[in-house]
């Protein structure tokens, strides 16, 4: 266990290497094809050339995508100086990149934004997980009926809808029009029912959807499930069947949803980018989204690092709970 | 085996008001029906039979015949945990021990489970669940009929485990069923069911997953179990040599339907119905050259939507054409006793059976 | 404010909008419909009641918060960095000038009064030396006052353009057209006060010695670009996240992307500002990352007023109109929206061919693309925006496009083609930027009423956050083809250099970052902009710029869409409320204040 611990780390620290090469690359060398120049965005609409060529040099755009991406590595490690014009700006370890858009140093900035997207994906997660599976569990033990057929059609929705509709949606009924709820984003130190009245309509509208992917899931997994033999050996047994769903069926029922579990709350780390947007929560999706329409380029690559590194730690997590779970994954 | 009630419309009787029987477990009448898109898959078609305690009973006969829909409708599996709209309709009689199962309140039925009847299942990797150990899984059962701690209920399990003839059963208690052998998991499987002393064990195919020399060895441990506990037996198998040895009577059935039954010497050595010979046919015997040919029935298993008018097995019968007047095609037979307590359905006269058998069959078995 | 860097805002096209807009109809405002033009029971003072005059004036109060609302953060707080006009007008709250523009509605705001300074510029009969002296009581947020020093400082502060870029830089241009000063940064003087035409002979005074006269220098020294900087204070490219405030206002805290809170200044002292009013204790801006959200609380009363001044979304300006018309101003943006042809692409070299598209194009459609009358704006006629002095509007009309070619006219297109000598059309590509549907729609609309002069328009939609390279680039664009450009443009400071000169003027044509897309080399212009800039009377001025549209004009360079309108959101509860020509129709906001501080 030990030794496949390591060497997936080592797997992962591999990944992440190649996944900043290529962010890199999409980042600094696409656009010089395409023969965009990316120190243009740093600058006014007056800017002399000394003043492109500054940025230019305060990027070290004009190095070659290794030596950037081996400089980015370092100043993870190391932290980083960007010196320029009498300027100096220190980036202390862990650096992952300075933005020159809003001169703010980019690993500050997301661990401040990561509570939020962390606390939206987490309440979501827990939404979704308990309507999500409540309603797949039911769907497949009342298969065929109008119970089912109605739920599967709102998940149908749930899937389909995109986020700023169901979000707007929320908004315009239970914040503007019923005027339930606040629906705007309070810090959690300022008012925990602030917090709360803010949080409530993301975490729905997240979970709306997420539930309706795991709902649908849960269901044909159950209905798989139900029909193994050792479901028909647990009654076989005499076991009252509320003991065999839940102690037999629903644990096996629970394994692939753990995997997609782990892969979106991991890809959610990121930020969900609609969700966040639609409700104005300053979390690491509203960044990226800001970053993307600001060509602000050391944001994008440190969420979409951020992100990628979610998205390992998630997969290695996963793979850890699995083995708890299912013993005969120990073996291998 | 005592009186043998006549199958299917022969009884009469409206079901649900017989009188209690003395024997032990009796089957009347049963019928298991599917409804499915295609239509009704009447699996099991009006069976009766009885058991007494101590006795085995081996039904026989091909995938598709309905003999594992008959264990699970006894069990009372076709309507524990089945869900949505498309329920199987059973119909009929299942009287264990003086209590009519089928009449019966389901929670009521669902405590017999496991305590008066247990079932050992033909695959015992998928049979037990994958994430608990096989301690787990013994502890479980026997906790549901037994007001108990664990630490009693685990004694009980390695007792159980030891009793079946597992090594280190202390230790192997704590193994996932991944972790076993075939044979052994079958072997935990027995114990599993054995420890609440069922007085009903149904074994389905219990030796089908095993290879041959574990197979002996799980009869055996069958045999003797029974022996100890006294239990009443029902194996159900496509081999006729699992039962051969094992089994106190004999049932076979085709297309949901009993076509032969007797003691088990008489159906294998008088047998009278062309089914029944055509399955010793397929068996392979130990006195015999193992370089021969297994004949097969020759032909697949009816349609249980649309079965054959007339005798089920009529298409696939060498012998339909035999009785006069096509009757084997638009008549189905009903079992009339061929014997002392042996019974069989087949439109042939008993003087046909009696001289193809000695004629053509067994000279060739 | 140059080209839309106000950029962003509307972007969000949302397929739900007809269900959302309709829920908002009904849910937002209770079936209202009470509001009328004439003011209504709630308080707010009418529909266009503040465009170019006051509203509410009277019933400004001391004291209680004034909430902003943004989809878009500034550029950068930083006064020497800052370029969008919102951050201008805001600006205004933390940081004084020598001169700022007059807190008055209309043309009227355009003008320069005094601000840090006791007076107006003592100018040199040359036009080429300002004098300032500072008033007596101007302070820094710690109480320290402001010096002369402190001006030129700020002002040096232009110069650093390799750390402090994104700011407008005439005062550079004007001060340094030699570009011999490094800025305070590399200076090597003690005091970095190395600039050598800016003098301070006291603490109390500021002497401007320009290498050449400038008739706009004063309306330069307005911008927010010419405000203090403390040499201890200066945090350098991170002065934009925590300025030092001279104003009646200091930062509280500011995240970007998120919030920003000022609060009083309590050292800032009524009587040393004659501008400002400084009413409300606080000043909050909330950003939004989705702006139908954002008009949606606007309309709900949340928030008193949007930041960015671009006007509500199509949804919430659809449920404003019909359900709020009494809170809603429909004021001129000063931006012109505009296709322009580039010369290097052919058959645009060709002035026939050029005017042949400002006849054929279908002008009316062109301004239903961009929203119709109401929301979208006047036909444009010429290129000099309603704002800027020597505007003559629609009056001024040489191809007849808000007349009687509005439909276009497709017989004198012809002609034209013809003596380009393409009698049957040509083929040509519009480069659009991908960011603005509204942008697109337009170049649809081109497309469709030139293709009935046999003028075949290729759209090519390219990244908008790139335009500097890519249609900046007059070597990609010969490359690409784009004949046609469709851009948008707004003044700096409302007169011919602010708005024009960039665009038309010779010296503009740039490798990069270019926005001179016709590239226009008229000797007559760039004379016209070389005489207005010496003329020192506003009536001169006023004549010069005229003239100069009259000659861009005449050239067939530029088809105007719109002399732009927005639909912009005032609360019931904000009062001393105006517009002004000084930041392009936006309502001036230093001197808002609240009718109930209390709510």
């Amino acid at each position: 266990m030990l030794a496949y611990l390591i060497r997936r780390l080592f797997a992962a620290a591999v990944m992440l290497v190649v996944i900043i090469l290529v962010v890199f690359c999409i980042f600094f060398l696409v656009p010089k094809w395409a023969g965009v120049d990316i120190a243009l965005n740093y600058v006014g609409k007056q800017a002399g050339p000394d003043a492109v060529e500054a940025v230019r040099q305060k990027l070290s755009l004009d190095d070659p995508v290794v030596v950037q991406a081996w400089e980015f590595i370092k100043g993870i490690f190391a932290g980083r100086t960007y010196a320029s014009g009498g300027d100096v700006t220190n980036c202390s370890a862990p650096c992952f990149g300075y933005s020159f858009k809003t001169e703010q140093a980019v690993w500050p900035v997301l661990t401040e934004r990561f509570p939020v997207t962390l606390a939206l994906a987490l309440g979501a997660a827990v939404l979704w997980l308990i309507f999500g599976l409540a309603a797949g569990v039911l769907s497949a033990l009342k298969r065929g009926t109008l119970w089912d057929r109605g739920a599967m059609i709102v998940a149908l929705a749930g899937v389909s809808l995109p986020i700023y509709f169901t979000g707007l949606l929320s908004l315009a009924i239970f914040s503007y029009g019923l005027g339930w709820i606040n629906g705007e984003f309070v810090p959690l130190e300022d008012s925990l029912t602030g917090w709360l009245g803010g949080m409530i309509l993301p975490w729905v509208t997240l979970a709306f959807l997420y539930a309706a992917m795991y709902a649908r899931i849960t269901r044909a997994t159950m209905m798989e499930i139900l029909g193994e033999d050792y479901i028909r050996t647990a009654r076989a047994k005499g076991l009252r069947e509320p003991v065999v769903i839940r102690k037999h069926a629903m644990r096996s029922t629970l394994t692939p949803l753990l995997t997609m579990l782990g892969m979106d709350l991991g890809a959610l780390m990121g930020g969900a980018i609609l969700t966040e947007t639609t409700f104005s929560l300053p979390g690491l999706g509203q960044k990226v989204l800001d970053a993307i329409q600001n060509q602000d380029l050391p944001f994008i690559l440190g969420v979409t690092l951020i992100t990628s590194l979610a998205v390992l730690i998630a997969n290695l997590v996963v793979d850890v709970l699995y083995a708890v779970i299912d013993p005969r994954v120990r073996l291998a | 085996m005592t009186e043998l009630s006549k199958s299917g419309a022969a009884v009469g009787e409206p079901t649900g008001t017989s009188a209690a029987p003395s024997a032990f477990l009796e089957v009347r009448d049963l019928k298991v029906h599917f409804p499915t898109d295609d239509g009704l898959v009447k699996s099991v078609d009006g069976l009766s039979f009885q058991l007494e305690r101590g006795k085995t009973l081996g039904i026989v006969g091909e995938s598709g015949s309905g003999k594992s829909v008959t264990s699970l409708g006894i069990m009372g599996l076709h309507t524990a945990g089945q869900y949505g709209k498309r329920k199987a309709q059973i119909s009929g009689e299942i009287w264990l021990d003086g209590t009519e199962l089928l009449s019966a309140d389901p929670d009521h039925v669902r405590k017999l489970r496991g305590r008066e009847m247990a079932m050992i299942f033909q695959d015992p990797l998928s049979a037990l669940h994958p994430y608990y150990t096989i301690g787990q899984q013994i502890v479980e059962a026997y906790r549901i009929h037994h007001d108990v701690d664990k630490k009693t209920a685990k004694r009980r399990a390695v007792e159980m485990l030891d009793r079946v003839g597992i090594p280190q059963p202390d230790k192997r208690v704590d193994s996932y069923p991944h972790e076993f052998s075939g044979g052994m998991r079958q072997r935990a499987m027995i114990a599993m069911s054995l420890v609440n002393n069922p007085e009903l064990l149904i074994a389905d195919e219990p030796t089908t997953a095993l290879d041959v020399t574990v197979q002996a060895q799980i009869l055996d441990l069958i045999r003797d179990l029974q022996k100890e506990f006294g239990s009443a037996v029902i194996i159900i198998t496509h081999d006729l040599g699992v039962v051969a040895e094992l089994a106190d009577d004999l049932l076979v059935m085709y297309g949901g339907r009993c076509v032969e039954r007797g003691p088990a010497e008489k159906v294998f050595y008088e047998p009278r119905h062309p089914y029944t010979w055509g399955l010793l046919g397929s068996m392979p015997r130990l006195d015999r050259d193992q370089q021969e040919r297994l004949i097969p029935v020759k032909g697949s298993p009816p349609s249980l939507i649309n079965l054959p008018s007339g005798c089920a097995f009529n298409p696939r019968c060498p012998y339909a054409d035999v009785p006069k007047d096509d009757v084997t095609r638009t008549v189905r037979p009903e079992l009339t006793e061929v014997g002392s307590k042996h019974w069989a359905a087949c439109h042939m006269s008993q003087e046909q059976r009696e001289r193809i058998w000695t004629e053509e069959i067994a000279p060739k078995l | 404010m140059t080209t839309q860097r106000t950029s962003g805002r509307r972007k969000q096209a949302l397929a739900a909008a007809a269900v959302v807009a309709a829920l908002l109809t009904t849910a937002a405002c209770g079936g209202g419909g009470d509001d009328s033009n004439g003011g209504s029971k709630n308080g707010a003072p009418g529909f266009d009641a503040a465009n170019n005059k006051v509203a509410q004036a009277s019933e400004a109060k001391k004291g209680g918060t004034l909430k902003f609302a943004s989809s878009q953060d500034a550029d950068s707080w930083d006064t020497t960095r800052g370029y969008y006009g919102f951050m201008w007008n805001f600006s205004r709250y933390y940081s004084r000038q020598l001169v700022t523009n007059k807190t008055e509605p209309g043309k009227a705001g355009a003008e320069v009064t005094p601000d840090l300074a006791t007076g107006l510029a003592k100018v040199s009969d040359d036009g080429k030396t300002y004098t300032y002296t500072l008033r007596d009581g101007v302070t820094w947020e710690d109480g320290k006052p402001i010096t002369s020093k402190d001006v030129k400082y700020g002002i040096e502060r232009v110069w650093a353009q390799d750390v402090l870029s994104g700011g407008p830089t005439y005062l550079k241009e004007v001060l340094d057209p030699k570009d011999e000063y490094q800025g305070p940064y590399k200076d090597k003087s003690k005091d970095k006060l190395g600039l050598k035409a800016i003098e301070t002979p006291d603490d109390k005074t500021i002497v401007f010695k320009l290498p050449e006269a400038n008739s706009d220098f004063e309306e330069m020294l307005a911008l927010t670009s010419a405000s203090p900087v403390r040499q201890d204070k200066d945090t350098k490219s991170k002065y934009g996240l925590r300025p030092f405030s001279s104003g009646p206002y200091k930062f509280e805290s500011y995240n970007p992307g998120k919030d920003l809170t000022l609060v009083r200044n309590t050292e800032w002292k009524q009587e040393s500002d004659p501008v400002r009013k400084a009413y409300p204790d606080k000043i909050t801006i909330k950003f939004f990352s989705n702006a139908n959200d954002l008009d949606a609380r606007l309309i709900a009363g949340d928030y008193d007023l949007d930041l960015a001044q671009t006007g509500l979304s199509p949804q919430g300006r659809t449920t404003a109109l019909k359900e709020h018309k009494a809170n809603l101003d429909n004021p001129v943006s000063g931006y012109i929206r505009y296709a322009t042809f580039a010369q290097n692409v052919k058959p645009f070299d060709n002035i026939h061919c050029r005017k042949a598209m400002l006849f054929g194009a279908d002008h009316v459609s062109l301004q239903t693309a961009r929203g119709g009358p109401v929301a979208g704006g006047d036909i444009g006629t010429n290129m000099l925006p309603p704002s800027v002095p020597g505007s003559e509007g629609q009056k001024y009309d040489p191809y007849g496009m808000a007349g009687e070619n509005k439909k276009g006219n497709i017989e004198k297109a012809k002609e034209e083609l013809k003596a380009c000598g393409k009698p049957n059309g040509f083929k040509s590509k519009i480069a659009v930027r991908n960011n603005k549907p509204v942008e697109v729609a337009t170049a649809e609309s081109m497309q469709a009423s030139l293709k009935k002069v046999g003028i075949d328009l290729e759209i090519e939609q390219y990244d908008g956050s790139q335009y500097a390279s890519v249609v900046g680039s007059p070597s990609n664009v010969a490359k690409k083809g784009y004949g046609v450009i469709i851009m948008g443009w707004g003044p700096d400071f409302p007169s011919v250099q602010g708005y024009g000169l960039p665009l038309w003027h010779s010296d503009y044509i740039l490798d990069s970052a270019n926005n001179n897309f016709a590239l226009i080399k008229d000797e007559k212009i760039d004379g016209l902009f070389a005489d207005y800039l010496t003329e020192l009377d506003d009536a001169g001025k006023a004549k010069i710029a005229t003239e100069i549209n009259h000659k861009v004009m005449e050239g067939a360079y530029y088809l105007p869409f719109v002399f732009e309108k927005f639909i912009n959101w005032r609360s019931n509860n904000l009062a001393n409320v105006y517009t002004t020509d000084g930041y392009s129709g936006m309502y001036d906001f230093v001197n808002l204040g609240l009718k109930n501080p209390k709510k």
